[in-house]
């Protein structure tokens, strides 16, 4: 393999990575660009929508198989249960924090973090599941290089999860909801606009991307743990920083980004897979040291 | 409002619970009862080893860490405000530095701890300096993200730290000629440093120094318009922390001999984390309560103890939105 087909392939296994995170990243991105609350247990959710669908397609198996069909089914199932998941979630710990002091209220986010993944954990005695599915490693070659269906379906798969939420926060009137919230909540109070309403329904579609990057990565890694959330939270809080919090197309851009770094920074000879972790933390704290707006961030001087 | 909310200036008194925290609060307000609390408390913490057993003392002595722990961590996040989710980093930064001085290099203990809480002082400028102007959410994620990278190296950096099964061989500290090798001794070498830092936290609170923390904590904008440096009081408060855990580190090598990056994860600094909120933010005495329950809790209630850590995150929560004071109840002012 020449030195361009090493790139090449690391390039389509990065963008499988970056999907990852961008979607986490941009439940991130929604609830702190609508109530300011950098929500710790993103990665837990993420996590937990990963196992609700490992729980699901066990039982299609026998039913619809757990080949693609079974495996989308999972994949929306999932979706729905963990979005309402993050609704409750909201409900019963955020909602009453809403006016506290800042410290408080991501306090509340780290013991919402300490439940989900210690629940899972007695649930799955901390075991790794292995996420059996029907699909096998055929796919397209270009050269050497080797895209799998499952890679190209999982990234085009993301696309339309972007695309779609791209349009539902731009053309419907919830996203403008969303959107005005951000920018001043009490204002829509007065202008009649449901806020918790809203807040929810942030979690929700948030919660919601979270479960469909976790299905998918349980079924591109082919096993789940419940501390699968820990990393891949900050990874994708990473991104979402990388790109500029609060705005979405950051976020999606970030994630890219960030997988992409971290596939070729473990390949420079010196770095090593050891210290992939330290690579994209190594990121993080300069992103946010020398441009804390991210990439499409507007530079604001912050003043809270 | 005025017929239903209780306004702070009339002072009726309260009845139950409330009632009871109210009366002890005003006997203490006496000095001689509060004299005398202290006293007989450190009676009882002295003479604990003349009568219990080594495994009771064993715990007492964990518990006198995350007194120390709880009472650096508090510093940073009761006093000034700023959460700080990698604090376990800090306290692998004196483990390891005072480890392999002392196995190493063949230190003497003691002399091991001023370049050890020199080293985490230092590690806390350089985490602290470039991201503490940011806001106090990001600082959280970057010191989980600082914590990480610190417990990586200690895994990857073989040749210093050992790797991944850890550093072993710590040499047991003396006193005077005396090798402390029995329980006892460490629990009283831990009670000294307990002391130390409890004393140490009394006055920084009530220095000018630890006004300014509470202020930039309250209103920064307002506290820098009054001619506080915000940024350096803030990084005063981080750095004090940070050598505050750097101290439990040290003593925490001397004690296990051994030590492996898995005692330094971001779970443990988690633990730290709940522990405060559990005695209650900004409070030096609720920070020994906190550090107790945490380490009896799970001695106490054995059969759930895997579940140790759902149970403290439903408590962290119900905390959060009912009792954002902690358990050590709230002075009414």
């Amino acid at each position: 393999m020449s030195i361009f087909d090493i790139i090449a392939q690391q390039l389509a296994n990065s963008l499988v990575l970056g999907s990852f995170y961008a979607l986490v990243a941009i439940g991130y991105s929604m609830v702190y660009g609508i109530i300011k609350l950098l929500n710790f247990a993103h990665g837990d959710i993420f996590m937990v929508g990963a196992f609700i669908g490992f729980a699901i397609l066990s039982l299609l198996t026998g039913v619809i198989g757990n080949g693609w069909l079974g495996i989308a089914v999972a994949i929306l199932l999932s979706m729905v249960a963990t979005g309402c998941l993050g609704v409750i979630i909201q409900r019963v710990a955020y909602r009453p924090m809403l006016a506290a002091p800042r410290l408080s209220i991501m306090i509340t986010a780290l013991g919402v973090s300490l439940v989900l993944f210690n629940s899972v954990m007695a649930m799955t005695n901390g075991q790794y599941l292995a996420f059996d599915t029907g699909l096998s490693f055929d796919g397209v070659d270009y050269g050497p290089i080797h895209f799998s269906y499952t890679q190209i379906v999982l990234v085009f798969a993301t696309a339309a999860l972007m695309v779609g939420m791209t349009l539902f926060v731009n053309r419907t009137i919830w996203g403008k909801a969303m959107r005005a919230i951000s920018i001043d909540m009490e204002v829509c109070r007065l202008m009649g606009i449901d806020v918790n309403k809203i807040i929810a329904l942030t979690f929700f579609v948030g919660s919601a991307l979270a479960a469909a990057a976790g299905v998918m990565a349980g079924t591109y890694y082919g096993s789940i743990h419940f501390f699968m959330g820990f990393i891949i939270g900050l990874k994708a809080f990473t991104a979402a920083v990388l790109g500029g919090i609060g705005i979405l197309p950051g976020a999606m851009l970030g994630g890219l980004l960030l997988g992409t770094l971290e596939s070729f920074g473990t390949q420079i000879p010196w770095i090593g897979s050891e210290w992939k972790d330290v690579f994209s933390f190594g990121i993080l704290i300069l992103v946010l040291v020398f441009k804390p707006n991210g990439l499409l961030g507007r530079n604001t001087i912050e003043r809270m | 409002m005025a017929g239903t909310d209780p306004s702070p200036f009339t002072l009726a008194p309260r009845t139950g619970l409330a009632g009871f925290e109210d009366r002890v609060f005003q006997l203490m307000d006496h000095r001689p009862y509060r004299y005398a609390t202290i006293a007989v408390l450190l009676l009882i913490v002295i003479l604990i080893p003349r009568f219990c057993s080594n495994y009771i003392l064993e715990i007492f002595t964990n518990s006198f860490l995350y007194v120390v722990l709880c009472l650096g961590l508090n510093i940073v996040a009761g006093y000034a405000g700023l959460l700080d989710l990698g604090y376990a980093a800090f306290f692998a930064i004196g483990a390891y530095t005072s480890g392999v001085l002392t196995s190493q290099f063949g230190w003497n203990f003691w002399l091991a701890i001023p370049p050890a809480l020199f080293l985490a002082a230092t590690v806390g400028v350089l985490i602290g300096a470039p991201t503490l102007r940011l806001r106090s959410d990001y600082l959280a994620i970057v010191t989980l993200g600082a914590g990480e990278i610190i417990r990586i190296l200690a895994r990857n950096l073989k040749h210093i730290t050992g790797g991944p099964s850890g550093l072993i061989g710590i040499k047991r500290p003396t006193f005077f000629g005396l090798e402390l090798n029995q329980i006892s001794h460490y629990y009283y070498i831990f009670l000294v440093m307990v002391l130390a830092a409890l004393v140490v936290s009394y006055r920084l609170e009530h220095s000018r120094l630890g006004r300014a923390w509470k202020y930039v904590r309250d209103d920064e904008d307002v506290a820098e318009a009054m001619g506080i440096p915000k940024s350096l009081i803030k990084l005063s408060a981080y750095v004090m922390g940070a050598m505050f855990a750097g101290l439990a580190g040290c003593f925490f090598a001397a004690k296990m001999t051994a030590i492996s990056p898995d005692s330094f994860t971001f779970l443990q600094s988690l633990m730290i984390v709940v522990a405060m909120v559990l005695g209650g933010m900004g409070k030096i005495a609720g920070m020994v309560v906190g550090a107790l329950v945490m380490v009896l809790f799970p001695e106490v209630f054995r059969t759930i103890g895997p579940l140790r850590m759902l149970v403290f995150g439903i408590i962290l929560i119900l905390m959060m939105v009912f009792r954002p004071q902690g358990i050590w109840p709230a002075r009414r002012h």
